[in-house]
């Protein structure tokens, strides 16, 4: 019943596309990582002429479809003259260029929500600590905010995370080879929908799995001193059993 | 042709097909938001049984509808629906290829994605039911139909709420992917409106503007109604 010489072949083929859809997703990752640190600077800040604007930025990238959003940029830019004569040119002329930078602003949106939060969850007592010892506002911001907001916020950034790497299917709506663009031209080619589309799932629930995983190492690298005393150290007789967030 | 003239809801504008296609959209998202509810009901059962195979089952359904990227999901429905259709069609006497609904397939493929947050949400609202009215509940006498009418169903929405906001705007996105399979609904509307007058910046726009409405007016929904639910609930003093 199952064709596996097809299965074989097919999946070989997937996994020829499977280089793009990484350098996808890590080139995204990165970008919108640094543009979400932008974004929540200028969200937290007290000066209004800079939170409004990242109040917008985020309504605006959250509020509507990502696929809207990748074709404004794809096929909306390159109707003005202005845009094709620029430097920017560069980058919006390929497909593979576009998809990244929507990919990038899109997930900035969610990931600045997500820090955010994790701002929110520093305790005022910490922070009030770190200016009674003398610490100057980037000693702070390094030693105490900064490290309480990461590991707040890791859990879910790997949720977003996931969300992007289902995200780059979208870059192949704009013709970049990636492995769902690959996976539905056999698709077409072919008619034989299960047998693809099993191969293409499969390569996308491993990548997920290890993205998950990897954020879930960092976090528990981050934690030792949430994590429950091996049994025999020194310190407290009764181990701690009390449920940790 | 000026801005206003292409937007006009006259035979030569576009407006009047853009409002067509967002209550395509609105219908569309309702019509998943029913189906992940029916299904999302179901996994969150499944996870919360005392059977471990149900747990298992409901978990593997989680792990594959949110780990596959949607865009595959509606391919797979799209494509595989119409082979398991025409099959059908073939078994019972007809010929020729049979197309299947878009409507329904869209519905049906986010229904099925939305299911499994709306799961998530479901069973994190059954936990925070307190333990004790339950057991009060079964002290009194109540039967088992009853506790679920009186006791669990009314808490559970309410729980359920600010997440079925949450999991409302994440279909509503993810139904413009239902635009590559034909659907005319807004993104689609927005692609077809670009592509005739070539005004591509200005109709992505639109239709950006119109998701940001509709995200926009469904949020103030979702508020009111989680404002309303809240009124019947003891305040929580650490909250005021």
């Amino acid at each position: 019943m199952i064709d596996f010489a097809f299965m074989s072949d097919t999946l070989l083929k997937l996994l020829g596309a499977l280089p793009t859809t990484l350098t996808l997703f890590f080139s995204s990752l990165a970008l919108g990582l640094l543009l979400a640190l932008v974004v929540v600077a200028m969200r937290v800040s007290r000066w209004p002429l800079l939170s409004y604007p990242a109040r917008f930025y985020i309504m605006l990238f959250r509020g509507t479809p990502l696929l809207i959003q990748m074709f404004l940029i794809y096929y909306g830019l390159g109707q003005f003259p202005a845009v094709r004569h620029s430097v920017l040119w560069v980058v919006l002329k390929s497909p593979y260029g576009c998809a990244v930078i929507s990919l990038a602003l899109c997930t900035a949106g969610y990931t600045a929500e997500i820090i955010r939060g994790g701002l929110q969850s520093v305790p005022r007592g910490q922070i009030e600590a770190g200016q009674a010892v003398g610490m100057s506002r980037w000693t702070l911001l390094w030693r105490v905010i900064g490290p309480i907001t990461l590991r707040q916020a890791l859990p879910a950034y790997s949720t977003e995370a996931v969300l992007l790497v289902k995200s780059t299917a979208l870059a192949s709506l704009v013709t970049v080879w990636d492995v769902t663009g690959v996976a539905q031209q056999i698709i077409q080619r072919t008619y034989r929908t299960m047998e693809v589309f099993i191969c293409a799932a499969l390569i996308y629930l491993v990548l997920n799995f290890l993205v998950v995983r990897a954020v879930a190492w960092v976090e528990h690298r981050l934690s030792p001193h949430l994590r429950e005393r091996p049994l025999g150290a020194p310190g407290k007789p009764t181990p701690e059993t009390a449920p940790h967030s | 042709m000026t801005l206003l003239q292409m937007l006009s809801f006259a035979d030569t504008g576009w407006g009047m097909a853009l409002l067509k296609a967002a209550l395509m959209t609105l219908l569309l998202t309702l019509a998943a938001l029913l189906i992940g509810a029916l299904v999302g009901s179901v996994i969150a059962a499944a996870k919360l049984s005392r059977r471990r195979v149900w747990r298992w089952l409901g978990d593997a359904y989680s792990i594959l509808f949110r780990g596959i990227p949607e865009l595959l999901l509606i391919y797979l429905f799209y494509f595989g629906g119409a082979s398991v259709v025409s099959a059908a069609h073939h078994w019972l006497g007809g010929d020729g290829y049979v197309d299947v609904p878009p409507f329904l397939v869209g519905a049906i493929a986010v229904g099925l994605i939305s299911a499994s947050y709306q799961a998530e949400v479901y069973r994190g609202a059954f936990i925070a039911v307190a333990k004790g009215e339950l057991e009060a509940a079964l002290a009194i006498g109540m039967g088992r139909a009853m506790r679920i009418r009186r006791v669990l169903m009314p808490q559970i929405w309410r729980y359920a709420l600010p997440g079925l906001g949450n999991v409302w705007q994440m279909s509503l996105k993810d139904s413009a992917l239902i635009s590559v399979i034909g659907l005319v609904e807004l993104m689609r509307a927005s692609q077809v409106a670009a592509g005739s007058t070539h005004q591509y910046f200005t109709f992505y726009i639109v239709g950006g503007a119109c998701y940001l409405i509709l995200t926009g007016l469904s949020g103030r929904v979702f508020n009111f109604a989680e404002a309303r639910v809240q009124r019947t609930q003891r305040r929580n003093p650490a909250q005021s």
